[in-house]
């Protein structure tokens, strides 16, 4: 009788691995062993998807990316070239791209930083005593719906330069007309005002969660110390929304310096990738889309993304630091994180 | 400190603290909210009559009755129909999958015990930050190697599951599915599936529901992957729609009638399930 002996020795090192240990029992069966089994390989064959795909499709490509940036290499062509770092020195000669860095920068700035007050503001507004509060909060997220597609669609139109909503609207207070495509500030404005409509009710339902999730006695002892509403709000609730503030400046980083649709679309001349007459707003997502697929140079805007990549993680951690030390120094500190 | 004066506190908080909204406040939200709602009208607006109406200088505030005609030619000047279909195919795919694999690894990192368990998920956590998006140049030579560019799984392949997904879900499932559940299903003799299915899935639910409409309108809004590698005769709806807007002279009565065709499933799905989403949202934030 070997069976059970080997089935005994073999037990016990995986169950002081995997779960709890079940009651001891004399002999495993062929049935118990299978359970013993599918505890201890389970949990692999259930988070295996996400990592296959997550390498597959992900982390793969883009370490590709960073082979590929040292060749010369055309879309079409199956032979390539070494060139080593040839691909970054002219990069970093090339006009166009710092042109873009600059586009992808300030419309950056101009939408994160005016979207985050506007958010904060909002959903205090929002975490008043307000009637149907729900229906106030489905409202603010409406825009979210909208596909960047007809967002930029849509908004090309309203700042169209002669017939545009926008600029009737100024003619009528009085105002000049602008050129929101061809003036250089204008247009990263105007793209900016597309990417705070889509996104500032969306951040406002998760600043107004972490407002909601400040527990009532810390503003009461402030109210009891004497503090009115507005040092209420500055001292007591947005030093306690500093996580919260971090992972919306952290999040909107990432996604806004990857902006792509919005400033394809915002082209006055539709299905062009030059972001404007003189590239005036095309940003560094559409710079590489136009090098790799439009002028299919595959090793240039290999090294182009590489770029936005490590830059990406660079801002998205300075970031980090800012705002945890702008959002600290009010009087109380969360212990919580 | 005793207990009427805490009684007492907790009193004027609730009387001065949470006051009931000024009007103010109700004048700042509504308007706020016709700026939500006001891009969509005027794309119906001029979608409902026709372009010269953009040329007159006070543009007319009510709908026209072109817009089925405008909604027609929409259909005449790009495989509309296609286009909604391979949406529908690429989001509901993409929406099930997604669900499946995240709800399935949430349950392993938030109930399960295994070897590598913490560095698994704090990896998961790291992908969070990176931005595929610019791998897409590889992920296209590979896809043309597999003769796959300009068919359907091209889109649905690299969305199958997302880190935020098995994020959220692993956050939840630790909420709201006790242990001693899940034991007491073993001692009943359920295996590692049958728990899942029997026990997690109905728990988490409400999670999982909020991740797939997440998952559909991020899915069914991608644009620069679906451009890189689908084409012209095979298009998703926002290709289409890209497509109506790149002719040499934009007729905008045409253009936002796509843009309203396009926008008004997800806003019918929006108004339903509202609610849902907001509430999602909001507790994504809190937990993550």
């Amino acid at each position: 009788m070997s069976g059970p002996v080997i089935a005994e020795t073999e037990r016990t090192p995986s169950t002081a691995a995997s779960a709890p240990p079940p009651p001891r029992e004399p002999r495993l069966t062929w049935r118990q062993r299978l359970s013993v089994a599918d505890v201890k390989w389970s949990p692999y064959l259930y988070i295996a998807p996400f990592f296959v795909v997550f390498g597959v499709v992900g982390l793969f490509p883009l370490l590709y990316t960073s082979y590929l940036s040292l060749f010369d290499r055309d879309l079409l062509d199956v032979e390539s070239t070494y060139v080593g770092f040839a691909n970054y020195a002219t990069l970093f000669r090339d006009p166009q791209f710092w042109n873009a860095l600059v586009n992808t920068i300030s419309i950056f700035v101009l939408s994160t930083g005016p979207q985050i007050v506007i958010a904060v503001l909002l959903a205090a507004l929002l975490n008043t005593r307000l009637r149907m509060p729900t229906t106030w909060r489905v409202g603010v997220l409406l825009p979210y719906v909208a596909s960047l597609v007809a967002l930029g669609i849509i908004f090309a139109n309203l700042f169209g330069p002669n017939y545009g909503l926008v600029n009737g609207l100024l003619e009528t207070l009085g105002f000049d007309r602008i050129d929101w495509q061809g003036n250089r500030f204008a247009s990263h404005v105007a793209i900016a005002v597309m990417v705070n409509w889509r996104w500032t009710g969306y951040n406002t339902l998760i600043v107004l969660a972490a407002m909601k999730a400040i527990p009532k006695e810390i503003t009461e002892a402030a109210m009891m110390d004497g503090a009115g509403a507005v040092r209420r709000f500055v001292s007591v609730t947005l030093p306690l929304l500093r996580p919260t503030l971090i992972f919306v400046v952290v999040t909107s980083t990432i996604g806004g310096l990857q902006i792509f649709t919005e400033p394809k679309l915002f082209d006055a001349m539709p299905g062009s990738n030059n972001g404007g007459s003189s590239n005036q707003f095309q940003t560094i997502t559409l710079y590489m889309y136009q090098t790799g697929f439009e002028t299919q140079h595959l090793g240039y805007a290999s090294a182009i993304a590489w770029v936005l990549f490590l830059l990406i993680i660079v801002i998205a951690v300075v970031n980090f630091l800012l705002t945890r030390r702008i959002a600290s120094t009010g009087v109380a500190e969360d212990g919580a994180r | 400190m005793t207990a009427l004066s805490v009684a007492v506190r907790r009193h004027t908080v609730d009387a001065t603290g949470t006051r009931r909204a000024r009007f103010w406040v109700y004048g700042l939200l509504i308007a706020f909210l016709v700026g939500s709602i006001f891009p969509f009208y005027w794309s119906f607006l001029v979608a409902s009559r026709d372009s010269s109406m953009l040329t007159e200088q006070v543009p007319p505030l009510l709908p026209g009755g072109n817009f089925l005609a405008n909604a027609g030619r929409v259909f005449d000047s790009v495989p509309f129909w296609k286009a909604l279909g391979n949406s529908v195919i690429v989001s509901g795919t993409v929406t099930l999958t997604t669900v499946l694999f995240s709800t399935l690894a949430g349950f392993a990192f938030a109930k399960l015990r295994f070897r590598g368990r913490n560095a698994l998920f704090v990896f998961v956590v790291a992908t969070l930050a990176v931005p595929t998006q610019l791998g897409i140049i590889p992920l296209y030579m590979a896809m043309s190697e597999f003769g796959w560019a300009g068919d359907l799984q091209a889109v649905i392949v690299p969305n199958l599951v997302t880190a935020i997904g098995v994020f959220w879900m692993r956050q939840y499932t630790m909420q709201v599915v006790p242990y001693e559940l899940i034991e007491a299903a073993r001692v009943d003799g359920c295996s590692m599936l049958r728990v899942y299915w029997h026990v997690v899935l109905p728990a988490v639910r409400p999670a999982a529901a909020f991740l797939g409409m997440f998952t559909f309108m991020t899915s069914w809004n991608d644009f620069l992957w679906p451009l890189v590698v689908l084409n012209a005769e095979n298009p998703t709806v926002q290709l289409a729609l890209e497509r109506l807007q790149s002719g040499f002279y934009v007729d905008y009565s045409l253009v936002l009638a796509g843009t309203t065709l396009a926008t008004i499933p997800i806003l019918i799905v929006f108004i339903v399930l509202g609610r849902q989403i907001v509430a999602g949202i909001m507790q994504g934030a809190v937990k993550g």
